[in-house]
Formats: C-alpha cells, structure tokens, sequence
C-alpha cells in the first residue's frame, strides 16, 4: 500500500511538470492555431536562467522563480514578435517550420556557451520525512504544490479576468475581435508571456528535482508535455493540465508494475488508444472545418 | 534572398573551404573522434587534450623518423556530436577526405561501434581509447576479431566481473540491484555481464531495472529497487546521470550503497554530485594518486599544459598514440596496411595506465583494473584488480 502511494507521490510529481509545459503549448495553440515546438527548449532556457541567477547571483529560491520565470517569458514575447508575427497569415506549416527552427537555435545557442552539463546549487534544502516505509521529501511536496498553484492563477487569469476574456474571445474568432476594439497583439504577446513564463517556472522545477541541466533535456519532455496537449484536448487549458497528470501517472505506475524497459512502450500505446476513442482528446471540442 | 546577404553568406563559407586544402605530403595525418558537444563532453574534451598533448610531443621533438626522413604529425579532430550516425559519418570523412593513416576515438561504446564498422570496411586503423563494450573489436556478422580495430582499455566482462567479486568478496554484500540505461551498448553490457557473475558466485540480483538515455525521472524504479531492499546498488551509467539517480534514490529514503564503473572516472561526476558520491566505489582503468614514474610524468605534464588532472578518458587516449607511434616506427612507413600489421604485433606495451598484453588477432588488450573510492569529493586508490 505504501508502494503504491509512494508512487502515486512520484506521478503528482512528473505529472504537475508535465502539465506545466504542456499548458503554455494549450495556450498558444488556442490563441494562434499554431504550435509553438520552440517551447520545449524554452523550458531548458528556464532551468539554465535559475541555475545562472542562483550561481552568479546566489539569490534565494522566490527571487530566482520570479526572476527565471519573467526571463523565460520576455524571451517568448520577443521570439513571437520576431519569428512569429511576421508570419501570422502565412500557411500553417511555415510558421511551424519556424518552430522547430527557433528551437534548434536556442538549442545550439545554449550549447555553444554551456557544453557540459551544469549542476544547479541547491536553492531549498531537502528533508524527507519517513512514515513506515514511506518517504516523502519536501522538495517532491513544494514542486507538486506550486505547479498546482501556478495553475490555479493560470485559469484564475483566464476564466476570471478582462484579458483572459479576451483572449479567449480571439481563440474563438480572430477577424469579428479586433473590430470590438481588442488588442489582438497585446492579447497574443500576453498569452505567449503567460505560456512560456509556466514553462520556464516548469524548467526550474524540474533543475531543483533533477539539478543536472543540459541544453537538450528540452526535446523528450517538450514532446512528452505536446503529446499531453493534445490527450487533453489541444487549445483547452484545464484538458492539458489533466493531460500531464495522465502521462506522468502512466509513465510511473507502467515502470511501476511492469518491467522498466516497457514503460514508453505501454505509455504511448495508451495514449495512442485514448486518441482512437477520443480523437479530440479529453476535453478537446470536435470543430468540424467549414468549406 | 538579398543580393548582399547571398554575398555575405558566400563570403563567410567561402574561406573555410580553402582552409582545408593545403599540401601535407611531409605529414602523417591522424584523426581523432570525440564527444566535444553531446550528452558526455567531458569525455570528448579529456580526449582532445590528450590527443594535443600527444601530438605536440612528437612534433615538438622533431616529428617522427620513418625510414630517412623525419614526419610531423598532424591531427585533424572531429566532434561526433554525441551521436551514432555522426560518429559514423566522422569515420568515413577522416577515411576518404581526409586520408588520415589511423584514427583514434571515438570513446563511449555507443559511438566507438559505427566508427569501427566504417573504420573496418575502409581498412584504417582504429584505436577507441574508452570503448570497453567486447562488439567494438568483434566483427557484426561473424563475431571474429575486426583486423583494423583496436583499443587501449580492458573489455566488460572483465570489468563486470571484478565489480561483481569486489561486492561479494569485498564489501560482502549479497543482494544486489541494478539499474542501468538499456538503450546504451556500454551500459547494457556491463549491466548483464555484473548480474551473470554477481549470481554464479553466489550473490543475489533482486532488482534489474532499466530506463532510457535522456531520462531524467528515475522515481519509479528507485521506489521498486527500494522495495527489493537490495545491500548494494549497482549503476553502470555515465557520469552525467549517475549524480542524478543518488540524488532521488537518497531522496526516496535509499540507504544502501552504491557501486558504479569506469564511466564513472570524471571529475564532471564530482562537481554534479557533490558530496552526495562519497564512499561509493567504482572500477576504473588508473588511479592518478597511486601511479609508477611514466605515470607520474604524464600527469606532470597534463596538469601544467590544461590545468586538472588526467582522468581515465585522457590517459588511454595518450596510451593509444602511444600504440600507434610505436606502430608507426616499427612500420616504416606512412601506409594504413603497414602501421595495422605493426600494431596488431605489438606483443606488450607499457602505457601510463600499466602494462597492456595483446594477443596475436585480437584488438584487445589483456591488463588490470582498479578500484577507487571517492572520499572527501576526490578519487582515492583502492585496490587493484588483477587479469
């Protein structure tokens, strides 16, 4: 019973990172149709902001969230401003073309000023608490609670407020909302901060539970957070969220209970078969296309 | 496209294209693979000193004497990226543009076996200074030993069974759990070469768990190894990841300890671990504290030239141009066919991690090993391991 609850602490962890990530794809996709791969390798450049503030400037851990997360999310506003605005009416494909080409450039950028990998100091100190044969450490505790709660601001934002309004007014027509007088570019400049801001605070949290950073460890999880999108229903924010609890919670209880070697394996058939019953994902809307 | 940016762009790929051409007939060509970006840099950058190192002493002392003439050495170092295929595609760049005599590297098993196949199929010597997984010298379809592929270091199934008889013997631990990355050559091997021996002598292997290179969540098989309640943990992983799966395991309440293997032996492995490593164990190729006099000047000499001491990557690439210079002499001449047939009679050759036996036909060297301890966030000797 332990075992198992131990591991249902594992799959909030990975699942509420997971869900971090997949969020700011949801966001972008609702707002442009268009999916952002770039963010994933936003998310490296978050952890690689933590571990230059916390190592240079040896601030404490609040700071250093705030300050990683405003990093990351000024640097998707002028990454949209730059690559992507320019070709907001261009087909779809080139502007996920862009994408990937954003990507890859922080990828190699990064690489090219941080090689080795880097190991980020240690911003909380962890204690684990042992009850039985059950341990639970706080850092596992601050990373579930604090996903948990950015979300909450998250849908706070965008179910409760006057931009979240309109951003999901433009979501759902982008030519009638600017003739209501929105500002469609601050609104889209706004969600691209929202988005990348979580996943840099998620690339934080993932350097303060796995403290070993490298410019690539953005690729497997972007795609892992994007295919937790998609489950959830892409463009839908609360679905993403539950998308990452579901990945995170397969991923764990498969190497949980079957060999290790099956677990991608099982995972992704799973969510293949999810895809089949619900094509649109979980709480993805079928939007029949008009002609 | 501008007229001026297709310009600039011309002008900048333009020079690089006449950089690489030049007459070098009064040189040997030598080439060397290494991991300089990717998931084990640290590796590839001990490689490439070495590598200066090595050259820079020959060509300093004049070049080497073939017949009636002195030859400089020129080293031409390509970085595979940290990936198969651009291992592969390194290989076959150095064999048929470059028309190096012999290469040496790459050193993670993973990329030192598409190297040696092309390495192989072109008739070059290749050296892998690090490569200890047995497929690198063996042919893929016949298993017989590659004529053109050799290496500086020991093979797995020996590491394997000095890691697994120093936890039975040793530390006289009896229950033992792996957990290893399944998509890597290296670690694979090593993992099941361990658990083979570790159970014929009477040991217990009660968890042998896996994951995939780049995975950086390793919760849920610490949390199965830890209801193994295994004695021992054994992690025949690199360097990069072994820091991270301490961490979680002690962060999952692991108590047991935790033995490793060569790809342990990089100072990169203390910065990330921090003094979460020490006390643990691992086998390796050489001890920098406990060396004879070669040894000794070696380090001397790296320690002044980069700054850090020579890890194990860096000895067994200095020892693998030592290989190939003797080989050069003994041939005579600058030919691929002639340094192969010098290198594979070398019968014994005394390098700066010990003494390396090599049988007629075979790439791989018969020598020790050693078990060092991290103590106090430093590798300190502690046994040595005999063939």
């Amino acid at each position: 019973m332990a075992y198992i609850f131990q591991q249902a602490l594992n799959a909030l962890q990975l699942g509420s990172i997971y869900a971090l990530i997949a969020l700011g794809y949801t966001m972008v996709y609702g707002i442009l149709t268009m999916i952002n791969f770039a963010h994933g390798d936003l998310f490296m450049v978050g952890a690689f902001f933590c571990f230059l503030i916390a190592f240079y400037l040896h601030l404490s851990f609040v700071p250093t969230l705030l300050l990683s997360m405003t990093g990351v999310a000024f640097l998707g506003v002028v990454i949209e401003r730059l690559a992507y605005k320019p070709l907001r009416n261009a087909p779809r494909v080139s502007a996920i073309i862009t994408a990937l080409g954003v990507g890859l450039f922080l990828e190699n950028f990064t690489l090219a000023l941080a090689p080795y990998p880097k190991h980020i100091p240690t911003l909380l100190e962890n204690t684990t608490w042992t009850l039985g044969t059950l341990s639970i450490s706080s850092l596992q505790i601050i990373v579930i609670v604090l996903s948990l709660v950015l979300m909450l601001i998250l849908d706070f934002i965008v179910q409760r407020t006057k931009a979240g309004m309109a951003m999901r007014a433009i979501s759902w027509d982008k030519t009638i909302v600017p003739l209501m007088g929105v500002p469609v570019n601050k609104i889209i400049s706004l969600t691209f901060a929202l988005g990348t801001g979580l996943g840099g605070a998620a690339g934080m949290m993932y350097g303060l539970a796995y403290p070993v950073i490298d410019p690539y460890m953005g690729i497997m999880v972007g795609w892992k957070a994007f295919i937790c999108a998609v489950v959830g229903g892409i463009g839908n924010i609360r679905g993403a969220m539950i998308g990452g609890f579901i990945l995170g919670g397969v991923e764990i209880m498969v190497a949980a209970f079957f060999p290790s070697t099956y677990r991608d394996f099982v995972a992704f058939t799973l969510l293949l078969v999810l895809l089949i019953v619900r094509p649109y994902g979980i709480l993805g809307k079928p939007q029949p296309q008009k002609v | 496209m501008k007229k001026s940016t297709l310009l600039i762009i011309l002008l900048t790929i333009f020079p690089l294209g006449i950089l690489g051409c030049g007459d070098d007939s009064s040189k040997i060509k030598i080439g060397v693979i290494a991991e300089l970006t990717g998931d084990v840099p640290a590796v590839g950058a001990s490689c490439k000193n070495a590598a200066e190192m090595a050259v820079a002493e020959v060509n300093d002392a004049g070049g080497i004497q073939l017949g009636d003439k002195k030859y400089k050495i020129k080293l031409i170092i390509e970085d595979n990226a940290g990936k198969a295929d651009q291992s592969a595609s390194s290989a076959q760049k150095l064999i048929t543009q470059q028309k190096v005599t012999a290469i040496v590297g790459p050193n993670a098993s993973r990329y030192a076996l598409p190297a040696a196949e092309i390495a192989e199929s072109g008739k070059v010597v290749l050296i892998t200074p690090w490569s200890t997984a047995p497929k690198a010298t063996l042919d893929s379809k016949t298993g017989a030993s590659k004529k053109y592929v050799f290496r500086a270091c020991f093979i797995d199934p020996f590491q394997g069974r000095v890691l697994a008889k120093f936890a039975l013997d040793d530390l006289k631990l009896k229950k033992a759990a792996v957990l290893y990355d399944v998509a890597s050559e290296y670690n694979k091997g090593i993992a099941e070469f361990f658990k083979e021996v570790y159970e014929q002598n009477g040991g217990k292997v009660v968890a042998f768990e896996t994951y995939t290179t780049n995975d950086k969540d390793f919760s849920s098989q610490l949390t199965k190894i830890k209801k193994a309640a295994p004695d021992v943990i054994f992690l025949p992983n690199y360097y990069s990841e072994v820091p991270l799966q301490i961490q979680q395991a002690k962060r999952l309440g692991i108590t047991a300890p935790f033995i490793g293997s060569d790809s342990w032996g990089s100072e990169e492995l203390l910065k990330l671990c921090g003094k979460d490593c020490n006390d643990y164990y691992f086998s390796t190729h050489y001890a920098a504290d406990a060396s004879t006099d070669t040894t000794k000047k070696f380090i001397a000499a790296y320690k002044a030239k980069f700054g850090t001491t020579p890890d194990d990557v860096a000895a067994l690439t200095y020892d693998s141009f030592g290989l190939l210079w003797q080989a050069l002499k003994t041939a005579g001449k600058n030919d691929r066919q002639a340094v192969r047939d010098a290198l594979a009679k070398i019968p014994q050759y005394e390098g700066v991690t010990g003494n390396m036996q090599f049988k007629e036909g075979s790439g791989d060297p018969v020598k020790s090993a050693v078990i060092l301890k991290i103590k106090d966030g430093k590798f300190t000797w502690f046994a040595n391991a005999k063939p």
